[in-house]
């Protein structure tokens, strides 16, 4: 019997295609935001809000992910970005193939940021990278305050915890504390933000987030290479 | 449920290897996953087995090494093992940030085994 080394990434095909998003993303100056969260956390709404308040002419792009219907598709649409709609048929999470699928008829040059819905899910998204220049993972206060410790490898690789739905604070037994101390327990040094889509509370602190995080990505990107 | 996928993209991986050794079979393949790569074990076996069943790397054994999270402190450049999320270096007490394992997925290695001569004669006469 003898044993041959391998050390290679089990994903090794899903990171080279991912690799060359990241790439043309870097060379049209493209933000990539990965989104993902439970079913049912506000993925969808979140992007709502975001659409609603940017100017008609905003460079801005959505690829949403599920199971199954158009229905993400639809809602994001009325808006007047570039939105399309990816369904997987059963797999519960985006891969970088499918992505680079969808991008085929979109010219990247026109676009400033493209946001990727990932299909509702802690676990799986985790695992495959997109190419993005960041994930962000939300979670809402009707859901457990111990989550990021029970999920913790979405909370570890994702830059930003958007917490969601604090207008239902007053009605729910979550600890907004408690759950960012989990998270950067998890993640040290997490960035944090609150975020009501209904009464548009800390909506701003998530728009200040995504605008820092595009103004980083452009000077790094204009940092010449050592 | 993304173990089905992992397990396949394993069973690849050792198939192209294995074409490299035309006259040897794979026995066993290793797998390293870190407790940060929110892969479970069990259902990757499960998997693994089910996929590999009546192929040819029927019978090929997985043996998988779970890695903790290791972070590294930035102060006294000890590495150490995070036990319940605590980021405390052991040596200095600093917060320790920097984590330098614990979300591996990865292939460590394939195990061939050279077939027989009488099972070669008895392949090429079929």
């Amino acid at each position: 019997m003898s044993r041959v080394v391998l050390q290679q990434k089990v994903l090794s095909e899903n990171d080279r295609i991912a690799a060359h998003l990241r790439e043309r993303f870097q060379q049209n100056n493209v933000l990539c935001v990965n989104l993902i969260s439970s079913p049912g956390s506000g993925k969808t709404t979140l992007l709502e809000r975001t659409l609603e308040v940017l100017p008609h002419d905003a460079r801005v792009a959505v690829l949403t992910g599920d199971i199954q219907t158009e229905n993400d598709a639809a809602r994001l649409k009325r808006f007047g970005f570039p939105v399309k709609q990816i369904t997987t048929g059963g797999t519960c999470h985006l891969d970088a193939r499918m992505i680079e699928r969808h991008l085929e008829d979109w010219k990247l040059e026109d676009l400033d940021i493209l946001f990727i819905e990932n299909v509702g899910n802690l676990v799986c998204p985790s695992s495959y990278d997109l190419g993005e220049a960041a994930k962000v993972v939300i979670l809402s206060v009707t859901e457990g305050e111990d989550k990021p410790l029970r999920y913790p490898s979405i909370f570890f690789k994702s830059e930003l915890m958007v917490l969601s739905k604090t207008d239902l604070l007053p009605y729910v037994p979550f600890n907004l504390e408690e759950a960012e101390e989990n998270a950067r327990r998890v993640h040290p040094g997490m960035e944090i933000v609150r975020v009501s889509c209904q009464t548009r509370i800390g909506l701003s602190s998530w728009l200040k987030w995504l605008d820092g995080k595009r103004n980083a990505y452009l000077q790094l990107k204009a940092e010449p290479v050592a | 449920m993304h173990e089905m996928g992992i397990a396949n993209s394993i069973l690849e991986a050792v198939q192209k290897e294995a074409r490299r050794y035309p006259h040897a079979r794979a026995r066993k393949v290793g797998v390293r996953i870190g407790e940060l790569a929110a892969i479970d074990a069990e259902a990757l076996r499960f998997c693994f087995e089910a996929l590999s069943r009546d192929t040819d790397l029927d019978g090929l054994q997985l043996e998988i090494e779970l890695c903790p999270r290791r972070h590294r402190c930035e102060r006294c450049n000890c590495a150490f093992i995070v036990r319940d999320y605590d980021c405390r270096c052991p040596q200095c007490g600093n917060f320790a940030r920097e984590c330098v394992s614990g979300d591996e997925l990865e292939l460590a290695y394939v195990e061939v085994e050279e077939d027989e001569p009488s099972s070669l004669a008895t392949k090429s006469s079929q």
